[in-house]
């Protein structure tokens, strides 16, 4: 450990923030840069507890108090392998991750967690720029080949992980970039995009191939992959977004918050838009519906689009500020949880329910009523909705952000046939293989819609299952704990 | 029914195991006289040693008593007139006494034998005679198997009279053989045994209390049996099945301790035997193999051993001097001559080491010498008419103190010769300067043995880089290893540190590769023999040795020492390099490769490859051979270095080889302290962990380790040193050349087969993997490096995982999931999240982690109603809190602890550290403080009267399971205002708790405290607290007979105490094992019924408390649980002071973190009492004393090498063996003790001095005291105490005056007010934990000695005291103060170690000290009269220094002192000094101890700032 009473020497002190005032101007990163002292003090905060929850908290696995130790001594490059050996992409983690890490880190029994994400951000970048983060192509190669369908988190994660192994992989992705909600669905003011171009490159200097605009089980039968690969790895996550079929839906000016977020990923990257689909918030009454992840990256997006006010609306009852009883740590702490976005600006309710769409053609206002949540004798939570709580809010732009049910099922999944689970994701047994041979399926087409980290981490262990089918024994690490 | 054999080879008992100690005492006529009187006063002290000796289940059964003395000649010419035989001269005839069959045609058989073996001496048998005996004399378990009793005279006939000693032994020899090879029923030739054989001695000894050795053996009645000498032994067997022939004394000698080397010596001599050659004997030095018989006691060896010495042609001192040698390598002021005989005979055999007062005799000379350390008393008085009376005690023999000519005591390694002809007794200084120069020995040394010279560099290449992961990989080194313990010995040339247990699995259980150290498990002492303080002590400590070609025992030449002298076990390489280039003075190496090729080759072959091997070049004249595994390839692959080591070590001792040579270990594996430990433990005569040196190198070439490589280097050295010293230490052990060869260890998981061939003689118990499954996993290391591919970014070693929890890694069963599970459950008191728990605990269907996962229930029974099984509410009062001391957690968390146990009716545990006596009174709201349980550790920190009499158990701690065999520390930081207060100690100086109890060096020693306590509060229970290990149900016994109310069985795997890394992991076994013997040995001995047996170790769930209750238990101990109920997260810091949620800290801010609540406990042990009644329901037991020992109620879980292939071998079939002897006796506690208090003087005393006590009125009151009146004033201390605390009564008010001498303990726990002046002597443990008051002692006005020149008090005087005043007119023995942290005393003389380890109080030495003054002082001031300016020649600088008694304030308390102590004990040598007072003054010399000084200075800075 670091420094034994450096929990009790130092207060959490993350990387400041640069001021909401400016930052809307720009979609750069939100973080000042962080001096090494600083550094060194909040790795020294690290207890390198016996039993790391945060170890176990962190779906990956992270070895975190080892490379806590090592920062803290000012070993980075020690740091950087530890990193690298349970997490492919810990750039992308240490910037996007709501580090459930921290959230089990034992501190925060009764203190502030240790800037584990933080810290894994800067190991990160450290590792780029003294080049110990570099293409590490295999030794041998196996001669067998994977294709990986779907270039997300997990697809990455996996094709990486396989070419270690010495597979020959090849990555296709129906968009015209690789990194699927990294590179099209986060905005850039959380994650730039030249930090995920640099890892697709290193990537390809390792050997893999990416195949872009190709669009698997639609414009390209999947017949091919079965005669040219030895496994196919479907890694295509959970796109199917949840609708709200109320009156008014169809109405011009109320949209998913994909089609809003990639578009002006897109626009970032010097594509251009054709204007009769441009969605636009300048100037604009902005609702966004959902509380969530999602839902937040559209506020940043349209505050920086010039949105004249904008709303965020959840269905769901506002989190307390502190855990409840029945929520101890370490688990998930079901609190009021804050991104960023919220510091620049909207305003949140909660316990609404969106009743209708109003307008001529174009979205003029929505009508909403107030809910309440109360429990019945099974404890369950059912909503009722408050008498004469009906009300209207004037908006010329809807944003729905309530998540995604599954992944889409026409094209890829129906051509190749797999099996679904009740939920209508990718059904797998524990070997990660669907119901159709040679075809294995992971990340959120298996568990649904869940965090980055936890699409590397399925990324990983798909991998893994591969490897060992292709194999008959694997060197690569199991990320899943072997009993869970 | 032979109870011991049976659980002896169906259960776990090991019969190595057994430990006897003992009173020895001696009178003999130094001009040689004989007499039936000698006798009758040997028996006498016999008798008088009574306390010393023990009795089992059948109180009139004594473990057995003996006497040793001269020939009676005129009792044989009586008899011969009386039964028509013709008898020859004195000394021309062998007296034989023979223990027979009982079956009278078998005991015919043997005779004839004998008969027939005496003619073909060329000797004959003059007569047979039955030994006269009253059989009615003996107890009825005794007379059940008592032998037929026999003596025989032979006549020598032709036979030189000079020879007749050395033709009687190998007549004995043959007799001896021949009798077990007659084909007698095993049972039938247990019975036969020569007590004796000799012209010159004679041994009448059995299965007898002291007092009814006469009363049996009618000779020893008879005026006619005379002698000038009589040796005499009580005994005190920790087991009760006695057998006639263990009781000593044995031919030449009687013992009191212990050889905790017996296994490696036996092993060397075996080896040595095809190499002896003896002029003396000739050709029937063939008939004397093997000198020591097999099963043969620790006691038995030695006697064997020194008679085989004696009978080549060494004297009785001479061979004394090189078994049991002093300390002589680290003492500075030892003359040249001396060091050069040790050190001579060290080239010649290994000390056999360990506590031991021996007196040994060979009719007209005896020998009496002590081990180095001085573990055992030894007292002996000489009259003016020249007899000398020697023993464990003083006051054995009345004797008219006007006869007394002097008073004495053995130092340690010292030696006392009486020569009945000469008839003067010769002291040690004499006895040794005398033999040292009957040979040349530094010459010898100088020409003939060899020592590095340094000025070789190692040819091997620097490993780093690929080549170092290499050999990491290939030796399974972990990511984990290197970060938690070769970096901490790399930075500070420590051991590290960690703390709160280990809750990983066994290495049997563990889904994990596991090298083959981790299959094995250190043994350490406890209770019959005492550890080692290897720091403080170091000076009766050695790491040096020769190796090299021994050659015939009973020569010397200048030839011996044709050996290497090596200063360290830890070679580095460029030493390792001058060793294999050696040749020179007849000492060759070659260098012998440990690597194999795996497809040629299995590891099977590959070790008998390697086994020829060096047999050949050792027979070619090699004398060191280097095991090497250099040069690892891809079809090159090591033997396990520990394999190949123990291999080679045992096929040597068979091939009767071993001592030609001297093995050297070059191998990348070894890195941690234990496999350092192994290695010589079995052979190695020194490593080279070359892999371990690069590892460091390497670390420091990368800038993570601090200090250049070099100086890395040298630190992991110096740790791997001092870790190995510790290990011997915790066994007792001084030297590593007794270490070497010894086998401190038991397997726990390897298979018989397996451990038969490779590490013979090792206990193994539970089954387990063999060569098989070790040479997969080394397969697959080698595969890893050398077959497998790469993967980028995956680490290059595994992470580990042992000593903290990986996701992946080793199992823990405190995980995140356990941990978040046990705390919510129990905060919100769920039932349903602690039966997640619970099942998370107990389901090992995956993960095998403990051994009761490994067990079922029986159902086959019926069950009942869980309404029908006793209530919850009973079973909570069976659950203790573990012994964590206030100190090692903070205050909140401590008082937790207790207000819920007191709640419902549990124990908690003080700890180590006493307890503040606001928690004796009740809260507002009736809530309790007060922890029940009340430890006395070896600190013996606020061990006070008031402490004592409120405790409802009073627990010694022996040893715990986290480090059992070592002491403790609490650093000055950690000692506060409050902790220090209630220590009595001064805040913020560190406190040291010794390895040993000081005043517990064996078994009889345990007794004596067990009674102590007793006195102090009768109304306590007293608990003795042990540790798993193989032959803790042996000691259980023990503790059983000797009166403890409480047996704790702990296991290796609980224990939140900071302690070395190494002990969490590598010390003691499993409760389970443990509990399970403890069990069957009191079942089998019938001592069960007497004592209420605990466990404890890692016990979560009901489960886990049914099958300790099944396999013996009554009561239920659980504290890590307890604790992370309380919001411990096994941080495992608690030895940093910086635990985060507040329990492990006196750190004030992180104290108010502390968020645990007496109820959460309530509700856990609630949750874990319901488990148990439906485990109990389904069992059909309605009580927990219906389940305690029901063995039969468990069964080994089913196909176990489904879980994982490794568990296959695993059979438990012994530990679950019920005992025959179940059947007869009681399985559980059903009675108390009887503690013999109703003899107590003091129970006279508090009826005397009642008013005194309730009225604080003044009394005198005069007494004569004897020797068994031991522990005197503690039970009237422990009065006074209920009544007015540890205030006491005001000065003088209860005044006793003495007449005799005391017996031990005299003083104990002395409350204020209490005033006792005695006239006479005392013996050990006097004012132990003495808190006020004031004694004195004095000679006899009649006495004509000088008191100043001899020892009128024992040993460990003033031990743990808190207050009070000693003056003693008289000298005092070893480690006078001992621990004293507030008793004031003035003596004239003291022993070694005095004021060790004190931390408060003032001590006055007028005349004479010890070595190793003030070792591990951190506390009060002694002043030493120095007159001759030597004492800092004997001054341990460690913690204190020297000063001149200069300040006002000195002088004037020393003054104050030395006037007290003239008024008190009318001094000649106070009176001269204070008359001499101006010119005296500067003689003496002022201890003050560095931590204290500045600790007090700060404090007068703080008080002039205000």
């Amino acid at each position: 450990m670091g420094k034994p009473t450096g929990f009790i020497e130092f207060n959490r002190e993350p990387p400041d923030r640069r001021d909401p005032r400016s930052r809307i101007h720009d979609y750069d990163e939100f973080y000042e840069t962080w001096s090494e002292q600083a550094i060194q003090e909040q790795s020294g905060r690290c207890m390198d507890c016996a039993v790391p929850f945060c170890h176990t908290g962190c779906p990956l696995g992270n070895v975190i108090p080892e490379f806590n130790h090592q920062v803290y001594l000012g070993n980075w490059e020690k740091a950087t392998e530890v990193l690298l050996s349970t997490n492919n992409f810990p750039e992308f983690t240490g910037r996007i991750c709501p580090a459930p890490c921290e959230a089990a880190c034992v501190l925060s029994i009764n203190n502030d967690p240790v800037t584990i994400e933080y810290i894994e951000k800067e190991i990160a970048e450290r590792g780029y720029e003294n080049g110990w983060i570099k293409p590490q192509p295999p030794s041998e190669r196996t001669g067998k080949k994977v294709a990986v369908v779907g270039s997300g988190p997990s697809g990455l994660a996996a094709a990486q992980q396989l070419n270690r192994a010495g597979h020959y992989v090849t990555v296709y992705e129906r968009a015209e970039k690789i990194g699927g909600l990294l590179m099209l669905g986060i905005p850039d003011f959380k994650l730039e995009k030249h930090i995920v171009e640099r890892k697709i490159d290193l990537m390809q200097k390792e050997g893999i191939n990416f195949v872009t605009n190709t669009n698997v089980g639609v414009d390209y039968d999947v017949q091919n992959l079965i005669n040219d690969f030895d496994a196919i790895c479907l890694t295509g996550g959970s796109t199917e977004a949840r609708d709200l079929p109320v009156e008014g839906r169809n109405l011009e000016g109320v949209h998913f918050a994909m089609e809003y977020l990639t578009q002006q990923n897109r626009l970032l990257s010097g594509q251009s838009i054709p204007k009769d689909e441009l969605i636009n918030a300048e100037g604009k009454r902005v609702i966004i519906l959902g509380g969530g992840d999602t839902g937040a990256d559209c506020l940043g997006t349209a505050i920086r689009q010039g949105a004249e006010v904008v709303h965020q609306f959840e269905l769901l009852p506002e989190p307390p500020e502190e855990r409840p009883d029945g929520n101890p740590w370490p688990e998930w702490p079901r609190v009021l949880r804050s991104s960023p976005a919220h510091d620049e600006g909207g305003l949140r309710d909660y316990n609404i329910l969106t009743k209708q769409f109003v307008g001529k053609d174009k979205l003029e206002k929505l009508q909403a009523v107030r809910v309440e949540w109360a429990p019945d004798e099974n404890g369950r939570y059912n909503m009722s909705e408050v008498p004469d709580s009906t009300f209207d809010t004037d908006a010329e732009l809807v944003l729905l952000a309530m998540g995604f049910i599954h992944p889409e099922h026409n094209g890829l999944l129906d051509q190749l046939g797999v099996e679904l689970d009740d939920r209508g994701n990718v059904k797998v047994d524990s070997n990660k293989m669907t119901s159709v041979p040679n075809v294995f399926a992971g990340g959120d087409m298996v568990r649904g819609q869940s965090l980055v980290v936890w699409a590397i981490s399925e990324g990983r262990e798909v991998a893994r299952c591969i490897d060992e089918h292709l194999s008959g024994a694997t060197h690569l690490p199991k990320t899943f704990p072997i009993i869970s | 029914m032979d109870y011991l054999k049976d659980i002896a080879e169906n259960g776990l008992y090991e019969p190595s195991t057994e430990h006897d100690a003992c009173g020895v005492g001696l009178v003999a006529d130094i001009n040689g006289q004989k007499s039936h009187g000698i006798i009758r006063e040997g028996l006498e002290v016999l008798c008088n040693l009574h306390h010393r000796g023990a009795a089992g289940s059948d109180p009139e059964t004594g473990d057995g008593a003996g006497i040793l003395i001269q020939v009676p000649h005129e009792l044989y010419v009586q008899d011969s007139k009386d039964n028509n035989y013709t008898l020859p001269e004195a000394g021309h005839y062998g007296v034989g006494m023979v223990f027979l069959p009982p079956k009278k045609d078998l005991a015919e058989n043997v005779k004839a034998i004998i008969n027939k073996t005496v003619d073909n001496a060329n000797m004959s048998i003059i007569t047979w005679r039955r030994v006269p005996t009253n059989g009615k004399a003996i107890g009825r378990d005794a007379r059940k198997v008592q032998p037929g009793i026999w003596q025989f005279l032979v006549n020598k006939n032709d036979i030189d009279i000079t020879t007749l000693e050395q033709k009687l032994y190998v007549l004995r020899k043959q007799i001896e053989s021949q009798i077990n090879n007659m084909g007698l029923p095993e049972d039938q030739l247990d019975y036969f045994y020569v007590s004796s054989l000799s012209s010159m001695t004679l041994v009448y000894k059995g299965l007898l209390l002291s007092e009814q050795v006469d009363q049996f053996y009618l000779d020893l009645q008879n005026d006619t049996t005379t002698s000038a000498l009589a040796l005499v032994h009580s005994r005190f067997s920790t087991n009760t099945l006695g057998h006639w022939k263990l009781a000593h004394p044995y031919r030449y000698l009687a013992h009191n301790g212990e050889i905790n080397t017996v296994r490696g010596n036996i092993n060397w001599m075996k080896s040595r035997e095809p190499q002896f050659a003896s002029k003396v004997l000739g050709d029937d030095v063939r008939e004397i193999s093997p000198v020591t018989a097999e099963g043969a006691s620790d006691t038995a060896s030695f006697d064997n051993g020194l008679e085989l010495l004696l009978m080549t042609g060494r004297t009785l001192d001479h061979s004394l001097m090189m078994m049991i040698p002093e300390a002589w390598e680290q003492n500075e002021s030892m003359p040249q001559y001396k060091k050069d005989f040790y050190k001579y005979h060290a080239s010649i055999m290994e000390p056999w080491d360990g506590p031991a007062m021996i007196v040994a005799a060979d009719g007209k000379r005896i020998c009496a010498v002590l081990d180095r350390n001085g573990l055992r008393p030894f007292r002996y008085t000489v009259t003016k008419s020249g007899k000398l009376v020697m023993s464990s005690e003083t006051g054995v023999l009345s004797i008219k103190p006007s006869e007394i000519e002097t008073k004495g005591r053995l130092q340690p390694g010292r030696m006392f010769l009486v020569d009945l002809e000469e008839g003067r007794i010769i002291g040690d200084e004499e006895v040794k300067e005398t033999l040292s120069n009957t040979n040349p020995y530094a010459n010898w040394l100088t020409d003939n043995s060899i020592e590095l010279s340094g000025g070789v560099s190692s040819t091997q290449p620097n490993l780093n880089g690929e080549a170092l992961l290499r050999t990491q990989k290939i030796y399974g080194y972990t990511e984990e290893e290197i970060r938690m313990l070769l970096t901490p010995m790399g930075n500070t040339a420590y051991e590290p540190i960690g703390s709160m247990g280990n809750d990983a699995p066994l290495a049997i259980l563990s889904r994990e590769h596991q090298i083959l150290y981790n299959y094995f498990k250190q043994l350490f002492a406890q209770v019959t023999n005492p550890p080692l303080d290897a720091i403080r002590e170091e000076l009766v400590t050695s790491i040096s040795g020769f190796i090299g070609a021994q050659r015939n025992l009973f020569e010397e030449t200048p030839e011996h020492c044709n050996q290497l002298w090596l200063q360290s076990p830890i070679l580095d390489n460029d030493q390792l390099q001058e060793i294999k280039q050696l040749n020179d003075k007849g000492v060759t190496s070659s260098t012998i490769s440990m690597l194999y090729n795996p497809v040629d080759s299995d590891l099977q072959t590959a070790i008998s490859d390697l086994r020829n091997i060096v047999i050949n070049e050792v027979k070619s004249g090699t004398s060191i051979v280097v095991l090497s595994d250099r040069g690892i390839s891809d079809n090159a692959i090591p033997i396990p270095t520990l394999l190949a080591t123990a291999a080679t070590h045992h096929e040597l001792i068979k091939a009767g080889l071993r001592t030609k040579v001297g093995l050297v270990i070059e191998s990348g594996e070894p890195r941690e302290v234990m496999h350092m430990c192994l290695l010589i433990g079995y052979g190695a005569g020194a490593i080279n962990p070359y892999g371990a040196i690069a590892t460091v190198r390497d670390l420091s070439e990368q800038n993570i380790l601090a200090s250049d490589p070099t100086t890395v280097e040298h630190n992991y050295i110096k740790a791997a040193e001092k870790g190995v010293l510790k290990v011997m230490s915790k066994m007792g052990i001084s030297t590593v050349q007794s270490y070497r060869g010894a086998q401190i260890f038991e397997a726990v998981g390897l298979d018989d087969e397996f451990v038969d061939a490779y590490f013979t003689g090792t206990p193994s118990r539970i089954g387990g993997v063999g060569l098989k499954t070790i040479e997969t996993e080394s397969i697959e290391r080698h595969n890893s490096v050398f077959i497998d591919t790469e993967i980028a970014a995956n680490r290059d070693l595994e992470m580990g995982g042992q000593y903290q929890w990986r996701r992946n890694g080793e199992f823990h069963q405190w995980n995140p999931e356990s941990i978040s599970k046990l705390q919510f459950a129990a905060k919100t008191n769920s039932v349903q999240i602690y039966k997640e728990f619970s099942k998370l605990a107990d389901d090992q269907t995956f993960y095998a982690a403990t051994i009761r996962g490994l067990l079922d229930f029986n159902n086959s029974s019926n069950s009942i109603s869980v309404d029908s099984v006793e209530p919850a509410s009973e079973i909570v009062k069976r659950f203790a809190t573990g012994a964590i001391s206030l100190g090692s957690i903070s205050r909140e968390a401590h008082e937790t602890l207790a207000i819920a146990m007191n709640r419902i009716g549990g124990r908690s545990n003080t700890g180590e550290g006493g307890e503040d006596p606001v928690r004796y009174q009740l809260d507002e709201n009736g809530d309790s403080r007060n922890s029940a349980i009340k430890q006395v550790a070896s600190g013996r920190f606020g061990v006070t009267p008031n402490y004592l009499i409120n405790a409802t158990d009073l627990q010694i701690k022996m040893a715990q399971g986290a480090k059992p065999g070592e002491g403790g520390q609490l650093p000055g930081h950690k000692v506060d205002d409050y902790i220090g207060k209630i220590r009595n100690t001064t805040p913020g100086v560190e406190l040291i708790s010794p390895p040993p109890h000081h005043d517990i060096y064996s078994i009889e020693d345990l007794a004596q405290l067990i009674h102590d306590l007793k006195n102090a509060n009768p109304e306590a229970r007293v608990q003795v607290k042990l540790v798993s290990e193989v032959g803790v149900g042996t000691i259980a016994a023990g503790v059983s007979k000797g009166h403890g109310d409480v047996v704790l069985i702990s296991g290796h795997d609980g224990g939140t105490g900071a302690s070395p890394e190494s002990s969490i992991k590598h010390a003691g076994t499993p409760w389970e094992i443990g509990l399970a013997e403890t069990q069957q040995v009191l079942v089998a001995n019938d001592l069960r019924s007497r004592i209420v047996v605990q466990t404890d170790g890692q016990l979560k769930t009901g489960r886990d408390v049914a099958i300790a209750a099944l396999l013996g238990a009554e009561e239920f101990g659980i504290a890590t649980a307890a604790l992370i109920v309380n919001g411990c997260i096994m941080l495992k810091k608690c030895h940093l002071n910086t635990c985060s949620v507040g329990i492990a800290t006196q750190d004030p801010e992180l104290r108010k973190k502390f968020a645990g609540k007496p109820e959460y406990l309530i509700n856990y042990f609630y949750f874990v009492a319901e488990e148990l009644r439906e485990i109990m329901a389904s069992l059909g037991l309605a009580t927990v004393a219906e389940m305690v020992g029901r063995m039969d109620m468990l069964k080994q879980k089913e196909n176990i090498g489904d879980i994982h292939p490794k568990l296959a071998g695993i059979d438990l079939s012994k530990l679950l063996y019920m005992p025959k002897a179940a059947k007869n006796v009681e399985i559980h506690c059903t009675n108390d003790q009887d503690h013999g208090l109703d003899h107590a003087l003091d129970k006279q005393l508090i009826e005397v001095f009642k008013e005194s006590i309730n009225d604080k009125k003044s009394k005198t009151v005069e007494l004569d005291i004897f020797n068994y009146n031991r522990t005197f004033g503690a039970m009237l201390s422990g009065q006074i105490a209920k009544k007015h605390g540890d205030d006491g009564l005001p000065e003088d008010t209860i005044n006793i005056k003495l007449n005799g001498s005391a017996g031990q303990s005299f003083g104990a726990f002395l409350s204020k007010g209490v005033t006792i002046n005695l006239l006479g002597d005392t013996n050990d443990y006097l004012a132990k934990g003495m808190a006020g008051g004031k004694i004195s002692i004095a000679p006899p006005e009649s006495s004509t000695f000088k008191p100043e020149d001899n020892i009128i008090i024992g040993n460990v005087a003033l031990y743990g005291a808190t207050g009070g005043e000693t003056y003693i007119y008289g000298k005092g023995g070893e480690r006078f103060a001992v621990r004293n942290s507030g008793g004031k005393a003035v003596i004239e003389g003291v022993g070694d170690h005095c004021c060790e380890y004190m931390t408060g109080g003032t001590v006055v030495v007028l005349g004479e000290t010890g070595r190793n003054f003030a070792a591990g002082m951190s506390g009060g001031i002694a002043y030493v009269y120095d007159k001759d300016k030597t004492f800092h020649t004997r001054f341990n600088t460690g913690l204190a220094d020297l000063e001149e008694v200069t300040s006002s304030e000195d002088i004037d308390t020393l003054k104050q002192l030395i006037s007290n102590h003239k008024l008190e004990t009318g001094s000649e040598k106070a009176t001269h000094l204070l008359d001499n007072w101006k010119n005296e003054i500067s003689n003496f010399k002022k201890v003050m101890p560095r931590d204290f000084k500045r600790v007090l200075e700060e404090r007068a800075e703080q008080a002039t700032r205000g």
